[in-house]
């Protein structure tokens, strides 16, 4: 009998310390069926973030480096440098990339840095329990934005994706989600994709992730999933923004 | 034996290159130099002026405030630094700018008409080796032949050809020593 | 070997590339800019690589990634850029990562001025950054000493696996003098912890400073505070010139150590007796010979352009065994050779303890 499912190899056997519900496990498989799928465990270098996926390091079988808050993509362009053959990629979270982290991104995209970047849009701080993100939507209550996020007082969400689809740099800039199986399957090719433009030496490639957080948005997973469909996707469309590979087809 | 140096002048007059050649010159005799250029707060007043030490010994302090030799090419660096040579020293001046200069009881002063020198070589430009090899002849303090070795040194290799008419001038300034 | 004219900020800078630096990452911040823009054009020649990042804080997290990854990695700044550097600092001195960092140091606090300061002898002594740590700090004296330290920085961090800053400032960096330059060396050493991707090793290698798990930080803080002490038993340098004879020795390194040497020259040629006690590395700082000095009846006077930074390690050092005084110029002028020369004159006149 031929297999068709198991655990990946590049995961440790290790239990996740994240929340009942939270879809940054999916995610971490997702991104190790890749790996195991483009055969480069052994040359892969992640780095991990500041945020939720601060142990990002315990349940990944490959080489990792953790970076201060903000500061994986310039960490990966170290890392990278110095193993140009290496498979380097980033995991970071909405505060870390779109906030602390937006110097790091923009330049690492605009250099057109060969490394690959997995950000994880959940609208909230996990980690630090649910205050106010870049990402947060309008109208959404966190600890720090109580009544709601006032646009006349804080400003806008930040859509990653459109913003740095306007760089010269980037190869591969897709945004996906994890809210049903379909897609899941779906986010799984997008990861693959860009862990392949990486090796192929085409440049800067990043994969949005569109996640829950019901931990800290005080809902049950499967309402979190719910509203990931009904209220996140509508801020922030699915899809490619930008590939070379297509641009060299038109 | 510590000889210690300021040269000083307009910007673009040269004066850099002047305090590079004595400290190139000095380090092809075998002694230990240092070069400092002129910084911060004493760049205003419109002077460039760079800090030479020639010395047998280890250098100390490689910013010259009471130098044994000054070049001055231009009318405010001799004001500026006209009171600080030591003693016994030497001033080289550049009288094509400097048309009165007071003489200084203690002190070697030698005018150079500097820019006249240059213009008769043909250019302007090189005024500053000429006040350059007036000093050497004056003090003494490194050989002509350490001035030209240095020049092929200090000179990028896209002015090599320049080289003959630097020597030209250094020459005709070392003249006026008798 | 031949002896070249160099300015002090790049003998550094060759001084890395011989010393097998192949990974710079900086930013522009004067009165640094010829690093970074000696190692522009130098890199390419040597197959290295320069990125001009886009902050000083990205810069030094590219170094935590190179430097991570097993290369020989550098940055370079001035005192303003350093400031921000220092969350990264704290970061590879947690992870335990080598790498050498210069800080051409400017007066500050704030933006300051372009002009040389040692006002950062603290910062880079004392920690800088946030948690218990320590760099190596060498503090150049020479046009030679900037290609020989920063050399021996790049051995000693691998050695330690510890980051190690080089402290030098404007004058320094400016200044030209002859150096000779070693040959460019291959370097060999194994980092069998480099996170280069597991090529097979059987357990993944990790760069990290966390410690939330049980007791990892004080595991990682013994462990720190350990390779400190090790540190301290056995990288001390320092110049002693003159110190044996003297009545009063001055305390002094980089730029002031310059001017001191000078106006003791002068003063030893009128027969005084008056020595130089130089730190080499300020960190770890060279106490015991100070102490030893203090017990033979020495007094001291530091030199600083600063309002008194080193002035308080040598109190430590001394531990009220002799009589410390100080000179200071408050940032951005460099005190002059009679300054101090009339210093040390007023000081022997008065007699001493």
């Amino acid at each position: 009998m031929q297999k068709v499912f198991g655990y990946p190899r590049s995961l440790t056997p290790k239990r996740t310390h994240y929340c009942p519900g939270c879809t940054h496990g999916i995610i971490h498989r997702l991104i190790a069926e890749a790996i195991d799928d483009l055969g480069i465990q052994e040359q892969t270098v992640g780095i991990a973030p500041v945020g939720c996926a601060v142990l990002a390091y315990e349940y990944f079988d490959v080489d990792f480096q953790e970076a201060a808050h903000g500061r994986a993509p310039a960490v990966a362009t170290g890392i990278k440098r110095v193993h140009p053959e290496a498979i380097v990629f980033s995991y970071q979270g909405d505060g870390d990339l779109a906030s602390i982290g937006t110097a790091e991104i923009i330049h690492a995209a605009a250099r057109g840095e060969n490394i690959t970047v997995i950000f994880i849009n959940n609208t909230v701080y996990g980690m630090t329990g649910g205050q106010m993100a870049p990402t947060t939507l309008p109208g959404q209550k966190t600890t720090t934005s109580p009544y709601g996020r006032d646009i006349t007082k804080v400003g806008y969400p930040i859509r990653v994706c459109e913003m740095l689809a306007t760089l010269d740099g980037p190869a591969y800039i897709e945004r996906v989600s994890v809210h049903d199986p379909k897609h899941i399957i779906k986010a799984g090719r997008a990861i693959r994709k860009a862990f392949e433009m990486q090796i192929a030496g085409k440049g800067f490639s990043l994969v949005e992730v569109l996640s829950t957080c019901p931990t800290n948005w005080g809902l049950t997973p499967v309402k979190a999933l719910e509203r990931l469909k009904e209220e996140m996707i509508p801020y922030y469309p699915l899809g490619v923004f930008r590939s070379t590979e297509e641009v060299a087809k038109e | 034996m510590t000889y210690e140096i300021i040269c000083a002048g307009f910007g673009g007059q040269g004066v850099m290159l002047i305090g590079e050649l004595l400290a190139y010159g000095g380090m092809l005799e075998g002694k230990n130099v240092t070069w400092f250029p002129s910084y911060g707060p004493e760049m205003r007043g419109g002077t460039a002026n760079c800090s030479v030490v020639i010395s047998d010994q280890p250098v100390g302090s490689p910013i010259v405030s009471e130098p044994d030799g000054l070049i001055a090419m231009n009318g405010p660096s001799f004001e500026k630094f006209k009171g600080t040579v030591k003693p016994g020293g030497a001033i080289v001046y550049n009288s094509s700018m400097i048309e009165t200069a007071p003489v200084i009881p203690g002190l070697k002063m030698l005018p150079v008409p500097t820019n006249d020198i240059a213009s008769e070589l043909g250019n302007n430009k090189v005024a500053n080796m000429v006040a350059l090899g007036a000093f050497i002849g004056l003090t003494k303090i490194i050989t002509l032949a350490s001035a030209e070795k240095a020049l092929e040194q200090v000179l990028p290799e896209r002015h090599h050809k320049l080289i003959p008419l630097n020597v030209a001038a250094l020459e005709k300034g070392m003249a006026l020593v008798k | 070997m031949e002896r070249v004219m160099m300015k002090g900020n790049e003998a550094l800078a060759e001084g890395a590339i011989r010393a097998g630096c192949r990974f710079f990452f900086g930013y522009p911040i004067t009165p640094q800019n010829e690093i970074p823009e000696y190692m522009a054009r130098r890199m390419p020649e040597v197959n290295g690589v320069f990125i001009q990042a886009e902050s000083e804080v990205s810069a030094i997290n590219m170094v935590y990634g190179a430097g991570g990854a097993g290369g020989r990695a550098l940055t370079s700044s001035s005192s303003p850029g350093i400031s921000l550097k220092q969350e990264g600092i704290s970061y590879l001195a947690g992870a335990q990562v080598p790498c050498v960092i210069v800080n051409v140091a400017r007066g500050g606090p704030g933006l300051g001025g372009l002009t040389p300061s040692q006002s950062d002898y603290f910062q880079a002594t004392k920690g800088g950054g946030h948690g218990d740590y320590h760099l190596i700090v060498y503090a150049p004296g020479t046009g030679q000493e900037m290609v020989d330290l920063i050399g021996l920085a790049f051995d000693k961090a691998e050695e330690y696996r510890n980051p190690v800053m080089i402290l030098t400032d404007a004058i320094m960096g400016q200044m030209m003098e002859p150096v000779i330059l070693p040959p460019i060396r291959e370097v060999t050493t194994e980092k069998p912890w480099a996170t280069t991707g597991k090529k097979g090793r059987a357990k993944p290698n990790l760069i990290n400073s966390l410690g939330i798990i049980g007791e990892d930080l004080a595991r990682i803080n013994i462990e720190l505070q350990e390779k400190y002490r090790k540190i301290e038993t056995n990288e001390i340098r320092y110049e002693a010139d003159g110190t044996g004879d003297a009545d009063l020795i001055v305390v002094a390194y980089g730029t002031t150590s310059r001017v001191a040497r000078s106006a003791i020259n002068m003063l030893r040629a009128e027969g005084k007796k008056v020595g130089l006690l130089r730190p080499i590395t300020l960190w770890p700082f060279p106490k015991q010979i100070l102490a030893d000095l203090a017990a033979q009846g020495k007094r001291f006077l530091v030199v600083e352009m600063s309002v008194g930074q080193l002035v308080e390690d040598v109190i430590l050092a001394v531990n009220d065994r002799a009589k410390v005084d100080f000179f200071g110029k408050l940032n951005g002028t460099v005190p002059t050779v009679r300054e101090v020369y009339n210093t040390i004159n007023a000081l022997l006149q008065k007699g001493g303890a």
